[in-house]
């Protein structure tokens, strides 16, 4: 168990470092999710007190593009110098190298939220009108759901032809769930009218399920052959 | 050719035309929708089929996962294949019926916005076969295949607190159909299971053949290359 985390913990330190350095996941996240803003506010007028509607939507569709550009990278860097292989064949556990990736994503798009929520209530002038820090537990559940089977589905999508492609036509699919119940919550705490409550029980439950499948089959992943 | 797969055939063939008499002679028009309502002997079986398929396919990527047989990573393949064509058929006589009863194409409720994601995750995952380069193919699909059917109940109980306007289930509690009607519906189940299976069966023997060929080609030229000059 102790290795297990000292190799997370390492392998986590490792890809912060790297980010730290070159900064270019989060600082094309970043833009990418700065222009999605802008297109969106061409197609209504984003001040309009029903704006505060769809504004989940938008907030959340905004963050699922964006993620997708962190997600990509997070094997693709592995795959120069051959750096797949030697975890492959070290002996360290596979599910801990796992959650390592995923914990760094998680990071990644939790930063990139933290910075654009202040640029969004800006432009779209947001306001809560119902429990504003149900909001927390909705978006740490909400990154997590994305982030989880993201990192997993780009180990898988690394295999395939134009892996950057594959990677949001199988992460869609499975996330509708868990999209859903993000926009649903964000929309009910945002216009104050619904409890959010069913959602983030919901996303709590979407969370358990996959970080579980994840874990078990992430070692037959990575030994495909 | 097979003789079972002939006589398999023969049958399907027939049940098929039978099916189709009695979905559109033998079965009563119903009162307030008119002849339109027949479309729901196609509409529901196809249903029905497509959702044993994609069962089919979770068992079948649970046993190569286990067992790592080829023959369940093929019946995964094909199952997968047909039930994709069969929720497709749903999907478009669905709204064909819709149109005229509702006055609408088509609604976001739970089972029609649950089947096209259904219908999405699917042809994901044919895509990712597609996609898929070497030898892990079936590997990466059967796992897939695992996250698609853990995702169904979650897509099901979301869309559920959602929004709901499908026709109520008109088999089991506090259904009201024609037996006449209920008898015609189960013939044509019949008649549309026996030609899903009769085209994965074909299937099947075909993605048999591809690959024994594949194989014996690549031993082949394995042959060839290393075969002293």
């Amino acid at each position: 168990m102790s290795s297990l985390s000292s190799i997370t913990r390492a392998t986590l330190e490792k890809d912060m470092r790297l980010e730290w350095r070159s900064k270019d996941t989060i600082n094309s996240m970043l833009f990418f999710a700065l222009l999605v803003v802008v297109i969106f506010s061409f197609a209504f007028n984003p001040t309009a007190e029903e704006s505060r509607a769809i504004a989940g939507g938008l907030v959340w569709t905004a963050f699922l593009f964006a993620a997708v550009v962190a997600l990509n990278q997070t094997w693709a860097r592995e795959l120069r110098n051959q750096v797949l292989d030697a975890y492959r064949v070290s002996p360290a556990p596979a599910v801990s190298l796992f959650l390592a990736k995923a914990l760094g994503n998680f990071i990644f798009v939790s930063i990139l939220e933290a910075l654009m929520t202040p640029l969004f209530i800006v432009f779209y002038n947001l306001r809560a009108l119902g429990p504003a820090w149900q909001l927390i537990p909705v978006a740490a559940f909400g990154t997590w759901a994305l982030v989880v089977n993201g990192t997993f589905f780009a180990a898988i999508s690394i295999r395939t032809r134009s892996r950057e492609i594959m990677l949001p036509l199988l992460l869609f699919p499975i996330s509708i769930p868990a999209l859903l119940a993000m926009v649903e919550a964000t929309t009910a705490i945002l216009t104050g009218e619904d409890s959010a409550k069913f959602w983030i029980v919901l996303l709590g439950v979407y969370d358990l399920v996959f970080t579980s499948a994840c874990l078990l089959l992430f070692e037959r992943i990575l030994h495909a052959e | 050719m097979k003789p079972a797969f002939t006589i398999f055939a023969l049958l399907t063939l027939c049940l098929l035309s039978y099916a189709l008499y009695a979905a559109l002679v033998v079965a009563p028009t119903e009162l307030t929708m008119g002849d339109v309502q027949r479309i729901f002997y196609y509409h529901v079986p196809s249903a029905w089929t497509a959702f044993i398929l994609f069962t089919i396919n979770f068992v079948a990527s649970v046993v190569y996962l286990i067992k790592r047989s080829v023959k369940a990573d093929i019946v995964a393949l094909v199952s997968a294949e047909v039930g994709v064509v069969f929720c497709t058929v749903v999907l478009v006589t669905g709204p064909i019926w819709a149109r005229p009863v509702w006055g609408i194409w088509w609604t976001w409720d739970i089972r029609l916005t649950t089947t096209l994601v259904l219908w999405l995750i699917y042809v994901a995952y044919l895509m990712l076969r597609r996609f898929s380069v070497g030898s892990q193919t079936a590997l990466i699909a059967a796992v897939l295949a695992v996250f698609g059917a853990l995702d169904v109940p979650l897509v099901y109980f979301s869309i559920w607190f959602f929004r709901t306007q499908h026709p109520s289930p008109v088999i089991g509690k506090g259904g009201s159909l024609d037996p006449v009607m209920a008898h015609v519906l189960l013939i044509n189940w019949a008649a549309f299971m026996c030609f899903g299976f009769l085209v994965c069966w074909s299937r099947y023997r075909l993605e048999k053949v591809k690959r024994d060929t594949e194989e014996t080609q690549a031993l082949e030229a394995l042959l060839e290359h290393g075969a002293p000059r």
